[in-house]
């Protein structure tokens, strides 16, 4: 019988790290992630795991170690935030790249200027490119559901590829919700033992990682990775379901919450579903039609099934807690996309909310509703993006 | 005990609000309840305005924003009172309990709360100090919020901050703070 516990979002995935024992972590601490690494040494420290913790001095540094630790054949895991993940960045690709089964919650949170140390979906979202997988988190169950399950996709023979984890910054990875643990041995079966591919550590066979490849193989390279990503959604799946199995929760690539009568819906990621699905809730009652999607793998992003998810509705509005200057929200750039091979699909508009950690309120929802209400039934869009909640 | 509670907390830096959101969400999880706790992160200094927040509810607990409708106001630090809106948006049957020396009846007029909302006061700080030797007024609060809401058991309460405390602190303080919410429990008054 699994254990109830109210618990933080950062000891919910430090707890997780705990079952999983990685071999090596590689660490350096920034605000809102600092609290699980901290929590993940002090297990290091009390001999509940045997994982080599290397306290580096930057997350540049924290990467490298990771990608060195894992191309070496260990089982490699890390965390970070905003700025960290920025530091990253070159790595990033480079783990990518060399096809290293890296896990990494990142606790997200705003960029600088002006130095924020709120959540929002800045970091990661500036880092969609850089051949990671990405699934994202609603609250502290989720966040330590696909932190397990982030192993079991990032080792997978078919892509071995470094996944990233998001959870919101403060909203979930500080703030106490009711969530409950698998038993250890459950956790330690479920991910089971790592398969080291290429280790450099096996001395009878060298291997050479990071070579020089010019304008013989790059292109051909990279074309690889973008079909290795098209693996990753039958993967995420297939361990999805697995896990369902285990825990009683079911993950799909999204979260579809009352979207199939829907005439308008809402996409958003994290916690702000959480809030919006309680708005929506009240539309219902009132008689409105209205649904939500909640993105949880972003990267590979899959197109098709959005596309199938939304095509009846009338009016579909995309939240945004990160923004892209000059041009628009990230997530509305791929749903967008999705629906434009549909000929003719839902109206759509998008709205930038919550930036720096600013609260979104049911009042938003509320706003963003009324909106869908007004432009399904005929009403045109004033502004494809604006912002939500903004000071005037 | 309604499906759904909703608490707001007005305190200092440095008074252990944030701890006391934090028991109490502990203390309610028993008989199956979910829970949040969490505070509104600005700058934390010792003796500035904080806010923080819990949500006990027999469902599942979805919304991640801050309380709005409190039908619970925890106020630590009374001088908050001239400080800031510590009424604001609370629900027609709010109960608030307050951290003063004052008879609650006065605090009720000071609160200038509606007739259908209830007001109780305890001397808090004056109880830590009697009990552990420091103006930390979370223990009596939590057992003053217990006393006037019906929250959760009190026995369940004790177990908890025994629970919390026991991480941190020598038997002597966790003694203390034993004493502080039975003391805040027994002598809270509604005015």
């Amino acid at each position: 019988m699994a254990k109830m516990v109210a618990i933080t979002g950062n000891e919910a995935v430090a707890n997780a790290f705990r079952q999983i024992n990685p071999d090596v972590c590689a660490a350096y601490p920034i605000t809102p992630a600092t609290d699980l690494m901290q929590r993940f040494a002090g297990y290091v420290a009390d001999g509940e795991v045997d994982t080599e913790l290397v306290l580096v001095e930057s997350e540049h540094s924290a990467m490298s170690a990771c990608i060195g630790a894992a191309a070496a054949g260990g089982r490699v895991a890390t965390a970070t935030s905003s700025q960290g993940l920025a530091l990253m960045w070159e790595l990033l690709h480079i783990a990518s790249g060399d096809c290293l089964p890296i896990v990494m919650p990142v606790v997200n949170r705003a960029l600088s200027a002006p130095l924020n140390i709120h959540g929002d979906h800045s970091d990661a979202m500036y880092c969609r490119d850089t051949g990671w997988i990405q699934l994202w988190s609603e609250n502290a169950q989720e966040a330590y559901d696909n932190a397990i399950m982030a192993f079991r996709i990032a080792e997978h023979m078919d892509i071995r590829l470094p996944v990233m984890v998001n959870m919101d910054g403060f909203i979930i990875s500080h703030s106490i919700e009711t969530m409950e643990f698998l038993d250890d041995k459950k956790v330690k079966d479920f991910v089971g033992e790592f398969k080291a591919v290429n280790p450099l550590l096996d001395l009878d066979n060298p291997k050479s990682y990071g070579p020089l490849i010019l304008t013989d193989y790059y292109h051909e390279y990279k074309r690889l990775q973008h079909e290795t990503m098209g693996r990753v959604k039958d993967v995420v799946i297939s361990v999805s379901k697995e896990y369902a199995k285990l825990s009683g929760r079911s993950y799909d690539l999204f979260d579809s919450y009352r979207l199939d009568d829907a005439e308008i819906a809402i996409v958003v990621l994290g916690s702000a579903a959480g809030t919006a699905k309680d708005v929506i809730d009240e539309y219902r009652d009132k008689g409105i039609k209205a649904g939500l999607m909640r993105p949880r793998l972003f990267r590979p992003y899959p197109y098709l099934e959005v596309a199938d998810a939304l095509k009846h509705l009338k009016a579909v509005c995309v939240l945004d807690r990160s923004d892209s200057f000059g041009g628009y929200g990230p997530v509305f750039m791929e749903v967008s996309s999705a629906l434009y091979q549909l000929g003719g699909g839902p109206k759509l508009f998008n709205k930038i909310y919550g930036l720096g950690g600013r609260d979104f309120m049911p009042s938003q929802v509320e706003e963003v509703l009324n909106e869908l209400g007004e432009i399904a039934s005929g009403s045109p869009i004033k502004l494809v993006k604006d912002y939500l909640g903004v000071r005037e | 005990m309604s499906e759904k509670v909703e608490i707001r907390w007005h305190g200092r830096g440095g008074q252990g609000t944030v701890t006391a959101a934090k028991v109490l969400a502990d203390a309610c999880l028993s008989g199956g309840r979910h829970v949040q706790a969490f505070p509104e992160y600005g700058p934390e200094r010792a003796g500035a305005p904080l806010r923080a927040f819990n949500r006990i509810s027999d469902k599942t607990i979805r919304m991640h924003c801050p309380v709005l409708n409190p039908s619970i106001v925890g106020i630590v630090d009374a001088t908050l009172i001239d400080a800031i809106d510590v009424t604001g948006g609370a629900l027609d049957d709010a109960v608030f309990v307050v951290n003063s020396s004052k008879d609650a009846a006065e605090i009720r007029k000071k609160l200038g709360v509606k007739d259908t909302q209830k007001v109780f006061a305890v001397d808090a700080s004056k109880i830590a100090i009697e009990s552990f030797g420091r103006a930390m007024p979370n223990s009596p609060m939590l057992g003053a919020i217990v006393k006037a809401t019906g929250i959760v058991e009190m026995d369940v309460l004790l177990e908890d901050v025994k629970k919390s405390f026991g991480k941190k602190f020598s038997q002597k303080i966790i003694d203390g703070n034993l004493e502080a919410v039975n003391r805040g429990y027994g002598e809270v008054h509604e005015g």
